[in-house]
Protein backbone atom coordinates (compact mmCIF):
# COMPACT_ATOMS: atom_id res chain seq x y z
CA UNK A 1 0.00 0.00 0.00
CA UNK A 2 1.61 3.52 -0.83
CA UNK A 3 1.00 6.26 1.43
CA UNK A 4 2.65 9.10 -0.46
CA UNK A 5 0.91 11.86 -2.67
CA UNK A 6 2.70 12.47 -5.54
CA UNK A 7 2.15 15.79 -7.14
CA UNK A 8 2.82 17.23 -10.51
CA UNK A 9 3.13 21.02 -10.77
CA UNK A 10 3.94 22.98 -13.78
CA UNK A 11 6.23 20.40 -15.42
CA UNK A 12 7.19 21.81 -18.35
CA UNK A 13 9.86 20.38 -20.97
CA UNK A 14 11.42 22.10 -23.92
CA UNK A 15 13.57 20.36 -25.93
CA UNK A 16 16.68 22.19 -26.99
CA UNK A 17 16.85 22.69 -31.07
CA UNK A 18 19.47 21.21 -32.86
CA UNK A 19 20.94 23.53 -36.03
CA UNK A 20 19.30 25.33 -37.34
CA UNK A 21 15.83 23.72 -36.31
CA UNK A 22 14.69 26.11 -32.94
CA UNK A 23 13.44 24.29 -30.05
CA UNK A 24 10.55 22.08 -29.38
CA UNK A 25 8.38 22.11 -26.85
CA UNK A 26 7.12 18.69 -25.62
CA UNK A 27 5.09 19.53 -22.52
CA UNK A 28 3.11 22.60 -22.15
CA UNK A 29 2.60 23.49 -18.00
CA UNK A 30 1.18 20.38 -16.83
CA UNK A 31 -0.46 19.95 -13.49
CA UNK A 32 -1.33 16.61 -11.73
CA UNK A 33 -1.98 15.04 -8.44
CA UNK A 34 -2.37 11.47 -7.55
CA UNK A 35 -3.44 10.42 -4.71
CA UNK A 36 -1.91 7.63 -2.65
CA UNK A 37 -3.28 4.05 -4.17
CA UNK A 38 -4.58 5.42 -6.93
CA UNK A 39 -4.55 3.87 -10.25
CA UNK A 40 -4.40 6.77 -13.50
CA UNK A 41 -3.72 6.04 -16.59
CA UNK A 42 -2.36 8.75 -19.67
CA UNK A 43 -3.58 8.37 -22.71
CA UNK A 44 -2.81 10.38 -25.90
CA UNK A 45 -1.44 9.82 -29.16
CA UNK A 46 2.19 8.86 -29.86
CA UNK A 47 4.52 11.84 -29.21
CA UNK A 48 2.20 13.84 -27.19
CA UNK A 49 4.96 13.78 -24.16
CA UNK A 50 2.96 11.34 -21.99
CA UNK A 51 6.17 9.56 -22.01
CA UNK A 52 8.57 12.39 -21.41
CA UNK A 53 5.80 13.58 -18.20
CA UNK A 54 6.69 9.56 -16.97
CA UNK A 55 10.30 9.79 -17.23
CA UNK A 56 10.12 12.92 -15.35
CA UNK A 57 8.24 11.69 -12.36
CA UNK A 58 10.71 8.84 -12.81
CA UNK A 59 14.00 11.30 -12.37
CA UNK A 60 15.35 10.14 -15.88
CA UNK A 61 14.59 13.19 -17.40
CA UNK A 62 14.81 16.77 -16.19
CA UNK A 63 11.50 19.53 -16.27
CA UNK A 64 12.56 22.65 -18.04
CA UNK A 65 10.48 24.35 -15.27
CA UNK A 66 7.88 23.55 -12.78
CA UNK A 67 8.19 20.46 -9.55
CA UNK A 68 7.37 16.93 -9.05
CA UNK A 69 7.06 16.36 -4.95
CA UNK A 70 6.33 12.41 -3.49
CA UNK A 71 4.70 14.57 -0.26
CA UNK A 72 6.22 17.51 -0.65
CA UNK A 73 10.07 16.22 -1.13
CA UNK A 74 11.13 17.35 -4.84
CA UNK A 75 11.85 15.00 -7.22
CA UNK A 76 15.41 15.29 -8.63
CA UNK A 77 17.00 11.90 -9.72
CA UNK A 78 16.03 8.20 -10.20
CA UNK A 79 15.42 6.36 -7.04
CA UNK A 80 13.76 2.75 -5.80
CA UNK A 81 10.95 4.66 -4.23
CA UNK A 82 9.23 5.33 -8.17
CA UNK A 83 9.86 1.55 -10.10
CA UNK A 84 9.19 1.63 -14.03
CA UNK A 85 8.78 -1.01 -16.48
CA UNK A 86 9.74 0.27 -19.87
CA UNK A 87 7.92 -0.62 -23.09
CA UNK A 88 11.35 -2.52 -24.51
CA UNK A 89 12.62 -5.46 -22.98
CA UNK A 90 14.47 -4.37 -20.13
CA UNK A 91 15.67 -7.23 -18.72
CA UNK A 92 19.80 -7.80 -17.50
CA UNK A 93 20.57 -10.19 -20.34
CA UNK A 94 23.55 -11.94 -17.85
CA UNK A 95 21.38 -12.51 -14.79
CA UNK A 96 18.91 -14.83 -14.65
CA UNK A 97 15.15 -14.12 -13.66
CA UNK A 98 15.42 -14.41 -10.23
CA UNK A 99 18.92 -12.50 -10.02
CA UNK A 100 16.92 -9.88 -12.35
CA UNK A 101 14.50 -9.58 -9.60
CA UNK A 102 17.02 -9.07 -6.73
CA UNK A 103 18.94 -6.36 -8.57
CA UNK A 104 17.20 -3.56 -6.57
CA UNK A 105 17.66 -5.55 -3.34
CA UNK A 106 20.67 -6.29 -4.16
CA UNK A 107 21.84 -2.39 -4.38
CA UNK A 108 20.08 -1.81 -1.28
CA UNK A 109 21.79 -4.31 0.27
CA UNK A 110 18.89 -6.19 1.54
CA UNK A 111 20.18 -9.41 3.22
CA UNK A 112 20.79 -12.31 1.39
CA UNK A 113 18.21 -14.77 2.99
CA UNK A 114 15.37 -11.88 2.78
CA UNK A 115 16.42 -11.19 -1.36
CA UNK A 116 15.66 -15.20 -2.14
CA UNK A 117 12.18 -14.87 -0.44
CA UNK A 118 11.36 -11.87 -2.34
CA UNK A 119 12.36 -12.75 -5.41
CA UNK A 120 10.75 -16.35 -4.60
CA UNK A 121 7.15 -14.78 -3.44
CA UNK A 122 7.32 -12.09 -6.58
CA UNK A 123 8.21 -15.04 -8.69
CA UNK A 124 4.85 -16.98 -7.37
CA UNK A 125 3.12 -13.43 -7.94
CA UNK A 126 3.52 -13.29 -11.47
CA UNK A 127 3.38 -16.53 -12.39
CA UNK A 128 7.41 -17.15 -13.25
CA UNK A 129 7.81 -21.02 -10.99
CA UNK A 130 10.25 -22.97 -12.83
CA UNK A 131 11.66 -20.37 -15.40
CA UNK A 132 13.85 -18.94 -11.68
CA UNK A 133 17.08 -20.42 -13.58
CA UNK A 134 16.48 -19.17 -17.04
CA UNK A 135 18.14 -16.64 -19.13
CA UNK A 136 15.93 -13.39 -20.44
CA UNK A 137 16.91 -14.46 -24.08
CA UNK A 138 15.18 -17.79 -23.66
CA UNK A 139 11.58 -16.12 -22.09
CA UNK A 140 8.87 -15.43 -24.64
CA UNK A 141 7.94 -11.55 -24.58
CA UNK A 142 5.34 -11.76 -22.24
CA UNK A 143 7.27 -13.34 -19.33
CA UNK A 144 9.72 -10.68 -19.88
CA UNK A 145 7.62 -8.32 -18.81
CA UNK A 146 6.40 -10.35 -16.16
CA UNK A 147 9.28 -10.19 -14.70
CA UNK A 148 10.20 -6.80 -15.61
CA UNK A 149 7.31 -6.03 -13.35
CA UNK A 150 8.42 -8.69 -10.69
CA UNK A 151 11.68 -6.51 -10.96
CA UNK A 152 9.70 -3.59 -9.79
CA UNK A 153 7.88 -4.89 -7.50
CA UNK A 154 10.08 -6.38 -5.95
CA UNK A 155 11.88 -2.86 -4.52
CA UNK A 156 8.54 -2.29 -2.97
CA UNK A 157 8.36 1.05 -4.36
CA UNK A 158 5.69 3.75 -3.34
CA UNK A 159 4.43 4.43 -6.99
CA UNK A 160 4.99 2.09 -10.27
CA UNK A 161 5.35 3.71 -13.35
CA UNK A 162 4.62 2.00 -16.25
CA UNK A 163 5.69 3.64 -20.20
CA UNK A 164 3.32 1.03 -22.39
CA UNK A 165 4.63 -2.04 -20.76
CA UNK A 166 2.55 -4.54 -22.81
CA UNK A 167 2.98 -2.34 -25.77
CA UNK A 168 4.98 -4.97 -27.98
CA UNK A 169 3.06 -7.79 -27.12
CA UNK A 170 0.40 -10.03 -29.12
CA UNK A 171 -3.24 -9.15 -27.99
CA UNK A 172 -3.90 -11.86 -26.22
CA UNK A 173 -1.20 -11.94 -24.06
CA UNK A 174 -1.74 -8.26 -23.60
CA UNK A 175 -4.83 -8.56 -21.96
CA UNK A 176 -3.79 -11.76 -19.89
CA UNK A 177 -0.82 -9.34 -18.70
CA UNK A 178 -3.48 -6.48 -17.89
CA UNK A 179 -5.39 -9.10 -15.45
CA UNK A 180 -2.23 -10.05 -13.63
CA UNK A 181 -1.57 -6.30 -13.29
CA UNK A 182 -4.92 -5.48 -12.01
CA UNK A 183 -4.81 -8.40 -9.67
CA UNK A 184 -1.25 -7.38 -8.28
CA UNK A 185 -2.81 -3.81 -7.75
CA UNK A 186 -6.26 -4.96 -6.17
CA UNK A 187 -3.97 -6.32 -3.89
CA UNK A 188 -0.69 -4.39 -3.17
CA UNK A 189 -3.10 -0.66 -3.78
CA UNK A 190 0.67 1.21 -4.99
CA UNK A 191 0.32 4.31 -6.93
CA UNK A 192 0.40 3.43 -10.90
CA UNK A 193 0.92 5.93 -13.36
CA UNK A 194 0.62 3.92 -16.73
CA UNK A 195 0.83 5.19 -19.77
CA UNK A 196 -0.94 3.92 -22.93
CA UNK A 197 -2.48 4.87 -26.16
CA UNK A 198 -4.85 2.23 -26.11
CA UNK A 199 -8.09 3.43 -24.71
CA UNK A 200 -9.49 -0.57 -23.47
CA UNK A 201 -6.38 -1.06 -21.59
CA UNK A 202 -7.22 2.67 -20.09
CA UNK A 203 -10.18 2.33 -19.33
CA UNK A 204 -9.87 -1.38 -18.15
CA UNK A 205 -7.54 -1.12 -15.12
CA UNK A 206 -7.34 2.50 -14.36
CA UNK A 207 -9.84 4.24 -11.68
CA UNK A 208 -9.21 7.62 -13.66
CA UNK A 209 -8.06 8.23 -17.16
CA UNK A 210 -6.02 11.46 -18.05
CA UNK A 211 -6.17 12.53 -21.70
CA UNK A 212 -2.95 14.28 -22.81
CA UNK A 213 -3.32 16.69 -26.49
CA UNK A 214 -1.18 15.87 -29.19
CA UNK A 215 2.34 17.69 -29.08
CA UNK A 216 3.18 19.75 -27.43
CA UNK A 217 1.27 17.65 -24.58
CA UNK A 218 -1.23 19.24 -21.87
CA UNK A 219 -3.87 17.75 -20.20
CA UNK A 220 -7.23 17.86 -22.16
CA UNK A 221 -9.42 15.57 -19.78
CA UNK A 222 -9.69 13.94 -16.34
CA UNK A 223 -12.10 11.29 -16.71
CA UNK A 224 -12.98 9.13 -13.85
CA UNK A 225 -13.46 5.53 -14.23
CA UNK A 226 -16.37 4.40 -12.14
CA UNK A 227 -16.44 0.52 -12.89
CA UNK A 228 -16.40 -1.14 -9.46
CA UNK A 229 -12.81 -3.11 -8.81
CA UNK A 230 -12.14 -5.99 -8.72
CA UNK A 231 -12.49 -6.05 -12.23
CA UNK A 232 -12.54 -8.80 -14.90
CA UNK A 233 -12.51 -9.02 -18.54
CA UNK A 234 -16.74 -9.39 -18.63
CA UNK A 235 -16.16 -5.52 -18.21
CA UNK A 236 -15.18 -4.80 -21.58
CA UNK A 237 -18.50 -5.46 -22.87
CA UNK A 238 -20.74 -4.09 -20.65
CA UNK A 239 -22.87 -0.42 -22.01
CA UNK A 240 -20.93 1.35 -19.22
CA UNK A 241 -17.92 0.59 -20.42
CA UNK A 242 -19.06 1.58 -24.08
CA UNK A 243 -20.07 4.66 -23.25
CA UNK A 244 -16.43 5.38 -21.17
CA UNK A 245 -14.58 4.18 -24.63
CA UNK A 246 -17.14 6.13 -26.64
CA UNK A 247 -16.52 9.44 -24.73
CA UNK A 248 -12.51 8.87 -25.09
CA UNK A 249 -12.08 7.87 -28.66
CA UNK A 250 -13.77 10.94 -28.94
CA UNK A 251 -11.07 13.27 -26.89
CA UNK A 252 -8.60 11.10 -28.90
CA UNK A 253 -9.73 11.17 -32.21
CA UNK A 254 -9.71 14.69 -32.61
CA UNK A 255 -5.49 14.83 -31.09
CA UNK A 256 -4.48 12.42 -33.11
CA UNK A 257 -5.99 14.15 -36.21
CA UNK A 258 -4.45 17.23 -35.21
CA UNK A 259 -0.93 15.30 -34.77
CA UNK A 260 -1.42 14.11 -38.34
CA UNK A 261 -1.89 17.40 -39.77
CA UNK A 262 1.00 18.88 -37.65
CA UNK A 263 3.57 16.07 -38.68
CA UNK B 1 23.67 -20.52 -52.90
CA UNK B 2 20.77 -17.99 -50.49
CA UNK B 3 21.94 -14.81 -48.95
CA UNK B 4 22.50 -15.36 -45.23
CA UNK B 5 21.33 -19.14 -45.11
CA UNK B 6 23.55 -20.83 -42.40
CA UNK B 7 25.55 -24.00 -43.70
CA UNK B 8 24.91 -27.42 -42.02
CA UNK B 9 27.90 -28.53 -39.29
CA UNK B 10 29.47 -31.19 -41.37
CA UNK B 11 29.41 -28.71 -44.47
CA UNK B 12 31.18 -26.22 -43.01
CA UNK B 13 34.02 -28.22 -41.92
CA UNK B 14 34.31 -30.25 -45.07
CA UNK B 15 34.61 -26.80 -46.42
CA UNK B 16 36.79 -25.17 -43.84
CA UNK B 17 39.18 -27.91 -44.39
CA UNK B 18 39.11 -28.16 -47.69
CA UNK B 19 40.87 -24.37 -48.52
CA UNK B 20 43.10 -25.74 -46.10
CA UNK B 21 43.81 -28.65 -48.68
CA UNK B 22 43.44 -26.87 -51.90
CA UNK B 23 46.19 -23.93 -50.37
CA UNK B 24 48.48 -26.67 -49.46
CA UNK B 25 47.54 -28.83 -52.72
CA UNK B 26 48.90 -25.43 -54.47
CA UNK B 27 52.17 -24.81 -52.89
CA UNK B 28 52.76 -28.17 -53.56
CA UNK B 29 52.02 -28.40 -57.16
CA UNK B 30 54.14 -25.23 -57.77
CA UNK B 31 57.02 -26.30 -55.79
CA UNK B 32 57.41 -29.81 -56.54
CA UNK B 33 56.91 -29.01 -60.47
CA UNK B 34 59.76 -27.21 -60.20
CA UNK B 35 58.02 -24.14 -61.30
CA UNK B 36 59.25 -22.37 -58.56
CA UNK B 37 62.97 -23.30 -57.30
CA UNK B 38 63.55 -24.03 -53.96
CA UNK B 39 66.17 -21.01 -52.84
CA UNK B 40 62.77 -18.98 -52.79
CA UNK B 41 60.16 -21.76 -51.75
CA UNK B 42 60.42 -24.85 -50.40
CA UNK B 43 58.04 -27.61 -50.83
CA UNK B 44 55.61 -28.66 -47.88
CA UNK B 45 57.67 -31.56 -47.52
CA UNK B 46 60.84 -29.58 -47.54
CA UNK B 47 59.47 -27.39 -44.68
CA UNK B 48 58.08 -30.12 -42.53
CA UNK B 49 61.82 -31.84 -42.49
CA UNK B 50 63.37 -28.42 -42.03
CA UNK B 51 60.74 -28.17 -39.30
CA UNK B 52 61.64 -31.74 -37.64
CA UNK B 53 65.41 -30.72 -37.45
CA UNK B 54 64.74 -27.39 -35.91
CA UNK B 55 62.47 -29.57 -33.01
CA UNK B 56 64.84 -31.93 -32.61
CA UNK B 57 68.23 -30.06 -33.04
CA UNK B 58 68.05 -26.77 -32.55
CA UNK B 59 66.03 -26.60 -29.27
CA UNK B 60 62.74 -24.63 -31.57
CA UNK B 61 60.27 -25.52 -28.73
CA UNK B 62 62.07 -22.95 -26.81
CA UNK B 63 61.74 -20.47 -29.17
CA UNK B 64 58.70 -20.82 -29.49
CA UNK B 65 57.98 -20.89 -25.61
CA UNK B 66 59.94 -17.31 -25.40
CA UNK B 67 57.87 -16.00 -27.71
CA UNK B 68 54.58 -17.12 -25.97
CA UNK B 69 55.87 -15.82 -22.92
CA UNK B 70 56.72 -12.63 -24.72
CA UNK B 71 53.37 -11.97 -26.11
CA UNK B 72 51.09 -13.38 -23.30
CA UNK B 73 53.29 -11.08 -20.75
CA UNK B 74 52.86 -7.74 -23.16
CA UNK B 75 49.69 -8.47 -24.03
CA UNK B 76 48.24 -9.26 -20.46
CA UNK B 77 49.95 -5.83 -18.84
CA UNK B 78 48.23 -3.90 -22.37
CA UNK B 79 44.69 -5.35 -21.40
CA UNK B 80 45.16 -5.09 -17.49
CA UNK B 81 45.59 -1.38 -18.22
CA UNK B 82 43.98 -0.42 -21.33
CA UNK B 83 40.47 -2.31 -20.53
CA UNK B 84 39.91 -0.26 -17.13
CA UNK B 85 40.71 2.65 -19.04
CA UNK B 86 38.37 2.32 -21.79
CA UNK B 87 35.46 1.35 -19.48
CA UNK B 88 36.58 4.70 -17.54
CA UNK B 89 36.54 6.67 -20.86
CA UNK B 90 33.29 5.10 -22.08
CA UNK B 91 31.73 5.36 -18.96
CA UNK B 92 31.99 8.78 -17.84
CA UNK B 93 32.60 11.42 -20.70
CA UNK B 94 35.11 13.76 -18.60
CA UNK B 95 37.33 11.21 -18.55
CA UNK B 96 36.79 10.49 -22.60
CA UNK B 97 37.19 14.30 -23.44
CA UNK B 98 40.59 14.13 -21.29
CA UNK B 99 41.78 11.21 -22.74
CA UNK B 100 40.34 10.07 -26.10
CA UNK B 101 42.19 13.12 -28.53
CA UNK B 102 45.82 11.74 -27.06
CA UNK B 103 44.63 8.17 -27.83
CA UNK B 104 43.65 8.23 -31.26
CA UNK B 105 46.58 10.25 -32.26
CA UNK B 106 48.88 7.52 -30.64
CA UNK B 107 47.17 4.38 -32.00
CA UNK B 108 48.07 5.69 -35.42
CA UNK B 109 51.90 5.82 -34.18
CA UNK B 110 53.78 3.24 -35.73
CA UNK B 111 54.74 0.64 -32.75
CA UNK B 112 57.57 -0.92 -35.08
CA UNK B 113 58.95 2.71 -35.52
CA UNK B 114 59.28 2.60 -31.58
CA UNK B 115 62.40 -0.01 -31.59
CA UNK B 116 65.36 1.83 -32.02
CA UNK B 117 63.69 4.38 -29.42
CA UNK B 118 63.17 1.12 -27.28
CA UNK B 119 66.50 0.41 -27.58
CA UNK B 120 67.93 3.11 -26.96
CA UNK B 121 66.00 3.33 -23.41
CA UNK B 122 65.69 -0.27 -22.40
CA UNK B 123 68.28 -2.12 -24.29
CA UNK B 124 67.13 -5.37 -26.59
CA UNK B 125 66.02 -7.71 -23.87
CA UNK B 126 62.74 -8.57 -22.98
CA UNK B 127 61.81 -5.08 -21.77
CA UNK B 128 62.27 -4.22 -24.85
CA UNK B 129 59.41 -6.64 -26.48
CA UNK B 130 57.09 -6.38 -23.64
CA UNK B 131 57.28 -2.53 -24.19
CA UNK B 132 56.80 -2.76 -28.17
CA UNK B 133 53.58 -5.12 -27.24
CA UNK B 134 52.42 -2.60 -24.99
CA UNK B 135 52.49 0.07 -27.40
CA UNK B 136 50.83 -2.10 -30.17
CA UNK B 137 48.14 -2.66 -28.13
CA UNK B 138 47.38 -0.58 -25.22
CA UNK B 139 45.93 1.98 -27.41
CA UNK B 140 43.73 0.30 -29.82
CA UNK B 141 42.43 -1.66 -26.37
CA UNK B 142 41.38 1.55 -24.41
CA UNK B 143 39.11 3.28 -27.82
CA UNK B 144 37.51 -0.12 -28.74
CA UNK B 145 36.98 -0.64 -25.18
CA UNK B 146 35.65 2.60 -24.86
CA UNK B 147 33.42 2.37 -27.36
CA UNK B 148 31.77 -0.49 -26.57
CA UNK B 149 31.57 0.59 -22.89
CA UNK B 150 29.84 3.75 -24.36
CA UNK B 151 27.55 1.95 -26.75
CA UNK B 152 25.75 0.16 -23.73
CA UNK B 153 22.18 0.23 -23.77
CA UNK B 154 20.79 3.33 -22.16
CA UNK B 155 17.51 1.31 -21.25
CA UNK B 156 19.53 -1.09 -19.41
CA UNK B 157 21.13 1.92 -17.37
CA UNK B 158 18.19 3.67 -16.74
CA UNK B 159 16.26 0.15 -15.77
CA UNK B 160 19.15 0.24 -13.02
CA UNK B 161 19.19 3.57 -11.86
CA UNK B 162 14.94 3.03 -11.43
CA UNK B 163 16.15 -0.07 -9.26
CA UNK B 164 17.86 2.21 -6.87
CA UNK B 165 21.32 1.84 -8.48
CA UNK B 166 23.59 4.85 -8.30
CA UNK B 167 26.63 5.89 -10.47
CA UNK B 168 28.86 3.01 -9.10
CA UNK B 169 26.08 -0.05 -9.20
CA UNK B 170 25.62 0.86 -13.25
CA UNK B 171 29.19 1.15 -14.02
CA UNK B 172 29.79 -2.19 -12.30
CA UNK B 173 26.46 -3.95 -12.51
CA UNK B 174 25.59 -2.97 -16.15
CA UNK B 175 27.91 -1.34 -18.12
CA UNK B 176 30.61 -3.45 -16.80
CA UNK B 177 29.04 -6.92 -17.66
CA UNK B 178 26.85 -6.26 -21.09
CA UNK B 179 30.41 -4.56 -22.54
CA UNK B 180 32.33 -7.98 -21.26
CA UNK B 181 31.62 -10.37 -23.75
CA UNK B 182 32.35 -7.67 -26.60
CA UNK B 183 35.49 -6.84 -24.72
CA UNK B 184 36.82 -10.41 -24.96
CA UNK B 185 36.49 -10.02 -28.44
CA UNK B 186 38.70 -7.19 -28.92
CA UNK B 187 41.29 -8.74 -26.86
CA UNK B 188 41.12 -11.61 -29.20
CA UNK B 189 41.46 -9.15 -32.08
CA UNK B 190 44.40 -7.29 -31.06
CA UNK B 191 46.11 -10.55 -29.13
CA UNK B 192 46.32 -11.36 -33.06
CA UNK B 193 48.04 -8.10 -33.50
CA UNK B 194 50.34 -8.51 -30.74
CA UNK B 195 51.79 -11.48 -32.40
CA UNK B 196 52.98 -9.16 -35.49
CA UNK B 197 54.71 -7.23 -33.37
CA UNK B 198 56.46 -9.86 -30.95
CA UNK B 199 58.00 -10.62 -34.61
CA UNK B 200 58.97 -7.70 -35.48
CA UNK B 201 60.28 -6.71 -32.14
CA UNK B 202 62.55 -11.16 -32.39
CA UNK B 203 63.46 -9.65 -36.31
CA UNK B 204 65.91 -6.99 -34.62
CA UNK B 205 67.59 -7.67 -31.49
CA UNK B 206 66.63 -11.16 -30.51
CA UNK B 207 68.93 -13.93 -29.53
CA UNK B 208 66.19 -16.08 -29.21
CA UNK B 209 62.08 -16.70 -30.11
CA UNK B 210 60.41 -17.20 -33.39
CA UNK B 211 60.99 -14.05 -35.13
CA UNK B 212 64.99 -14.73 -34.35
CA UNK B 213 64.92 -18.31 -35.96
CA UNK B 214 63.31 -16.72 -39.08
CA UNK B 215 66.14 -14.27 -39.23
CA UNK B 216 68.70 -16.65 -38.67
CA UNK B 217 67.25 -19.03 -41.44
CA UNK B 218 67.24 -16.65 -44.10
CA UNK B 219 70.80 -15.79 -43.37
CA UNK B 220 71.22 -19.25 -44.55
CA UNK B 221 68.46 -18.80 -47.08
CA UNK B 222 66.92 -22.18 -45.41
CA UNK B 223 63.29 -21.04 -47.11
CA UNK B 224 61.42 -24.47 -45.33
CA UNK B 225 62.58 -23.47 -41.55
CA UNK B 226 61.08 -19.72 -42.10
CA UNK B 227 57.94 -21.32 -43.19
CA UNK B 228 58.01 -23.78 -40.48
CA UNK B 229 58.16 -20.90 -38.33
CA UNK B 230 55.48 -18.96 -40.24
CA UNK B 231 53.32 -21.23 -40.20
CA UNK B 232 53.46 -22.29 -36.64
CA UNK B 233 52.30 -18.91 -35.64
CA UNK B 234 49.84 -19.52 -37.71
CA UNK B 235 48.76 -22.65 -35.85
CA UNK B 236 49.39 -21.01 -32.13
CA UNK B 237 47.27 -18.27 -33.27
CA UNK B 238 44.63 -20.96 -34.16
CA UNK B 239 44.58 -22.74 -31.54
CA UNK B 240 44.10 -19.16 -29.05
CA UNK B 241 41.50 -18.38 -31.31
CA UNK B 242 39.62 -21.66 -30.36
CA UNK B 243 40.65 -20.76 -26.28
CA UNK B 244 39.37 -17.73 -26.74
CA UNK B 245 36.17 -18.69 -28.30
CA UNK B 246 35.35 -21.44 -25.65
CA UNK B 247 36.47 -19.00 -22.77
CA UNK B 248 33.87 -16.68 -23.97
CA UNK B 249 30.90 -19.88 -24.78
CA UNK B 250 31.39 -20.48 -21.25
CA UNK B 251 31.85 -17.10 -19.77
CA UNK B 252 28.72 -15.65 -21.14
CA UNK B 253 26.46 -18.65 -21.73
CA UNK B 254 23.61 -15.63 -21.54
CA UNK B 255 24.96 -14.40 -24.90
CA UNK B 256 25.43 -17.77 -26.67
CA UNK B 257 23.05 -17.97 -29.34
Amino acid sequence: MSNKTLRIAGVTRTFPGRGKAGPTLALQPTDMTAAPGEFIAILGPSGCGKSTLLRIVAGLDQPTAGSVTLDGAPVTAPGADRGMVFQSYTLFPWLTVAQNIRFGLQERGVPEAEQQAIAARFIARTGLKGFENHWPRQLSGGMQQRCALARALANDPEILLLDEPFGALDHQTRELMQELLLEIWEADRKTVLFVTHDIDEAIFLAKRVVVMSARPGRIKADVPIPLPYPRDWTMKTSAEFGALKARLMGEIREEVRKAAAAA
Amino acid sequence: MKPLVPVPAAARVILGVGFFAMFVGVWAAVTYSGYVPPLFLASPGQALLSGWSLLTEYGFLGDIAVTIWRVVGGFVIAAACGVPLGLLMGTFKPVEAFFEPFVSFARYLPASAFIPLLILWVGIGETQKLSLIFIGSFFQIVIMVSVIAGGTRMDLVEAAYTLGAKSRGVLRRVILPASAPLVMETLRLVLGWAWTYVIVAELIGASSGIGHMIMDSQRLLDTGQMIFGIVVIGLIGLATDFLFKALNRWLFPWAAL
